[in-house]
């Protein structure tokens, strides 16, 4: 069987954790999913650590922002790491489908990923008559 | 308008800078000066692959920015300056062209030499001597990472004990 992939959440303050939480209250496992958060670190010493959490496994880095230091430091390191994917603008469901699906080939996770973009915004304008109120 | 944000930030284009300070003040142009980065083709893409479609990035060396950042600063685009570490800035002041504009200090982060004055801001001696070099060159410094944060004066920074 081959190696399952190592996700990498890596966000601003406690962004990574708290996802992590939520998903480990999910699925009661925090297995597959190491968070990181970039406080402090110079941009060297961030894309050191996420590298050593990589190491030569195939792995997604999961980020929250497209222009944050978190995503700069994962496209650094994608240059080094072919087997590697980042994704920017992690949520929930991501994560969700991720966990489910670690035991696939990376190029098949990514194109879940892609497909599950996870974002969907509900919004009318006026009420619905037909559903009944509280 | 003139040059909005020239800024010493060791993450150089990040969250802060484009979503903290960019909403804040309105952003155009992001200029990196810095020599190395000047030279990378690639990790150039690597920045601009990170920015909103309407906000520009451009590189440069130290001595190309001075003859670029008059004329940033008389153009109608919102132009930020941004330098990773202070003796660039340093090096920038002392040609003359930070003359009116104020230089903020947003980001120097833990590495092996350096304490921690503020939660954003990790100085080392050599830091400290590039800030003294700065305060000869009378241009004016102050620290602060995101506008809703208290600005804390080159004076106060340089009595500020290491915490």
């Amino acid at each position: 069987m081959s190696e399952e992939v190592r996700g990498i959440l890596v966000g601003h303050g406690k962004l990574a954790e708290g996802m992590l939480d939520a998903v480990a209250g999910i699925t009661g496992s925090r297995e597959g999913l190491t968070p990181v958060d970039n406080a402090s670190m110079t941009p060297e010493a961030l894309e050191e650590h996420v590298e050593s959490l990589i190491g030569h496994s195939p792995s997604v880095v999961f980020v929250d922002l497209p222009s944050g230091s978190c995503a700069f430091a994962a496209r650094r390191l994608k240059y080094r790491h072919p087997g590697m994917a980042v994704v920017c603008g992690v949520n929930l469901p991501l994560l969700l489908d991720f966990v489910f699906h670690r035991d696939l080939p990376l190029e098949e996770i990514v194109e879940r990923l892609r497909s599950h973009v996870g974002v969907s915004i509900e919004y009318t304008t006026d009420a619905d008559s037909s559903v009944p109120g509280r | 308008m003139p040059i909005l944000l020239c800024r010493v930030d060791d993450r150089l284009i990040h969250g802060q800078v484009v979503v903290g300070w960019g909403a804040q003040l309105g952003l155009d142009l992001i200029a990196v000066i810095d020599d190395e980065l000047a030279e990378s083709e690639w990790e150039q893409d690597l920045y601009r692959a990170g920015l909103p479609d309407r906000v520009e990035a451009l590189f440069s060396s130290v001595d190309a920015a001075v003859e670029l950042i008059p004329a940033w600063a008389s153009d109608a685009a919102h132009s930020f300056i941004l330098t990773r570490d202070i003796g660039t800035m340093r090096r920038l002041a002392e040609r003359g062209v930070l003359a009116d504009i104020e230089v903020n200090l947003g980001g120097l982060h833990s590495a092996p030499g350096r304490e921690r004055v503020l939660p954003y801001l990790f100085v080392s001696d050599e830091d400290r001597d590039e800030l003294r070099r700065l305060q000869r060159a009378e241009v004016r410094v102050c620290a602060q990472d995101v506008p809703s944060a208290r600005r804390v004066a080159l004076d106060e920074l340089l009595e500020m004990k290491a915490s």
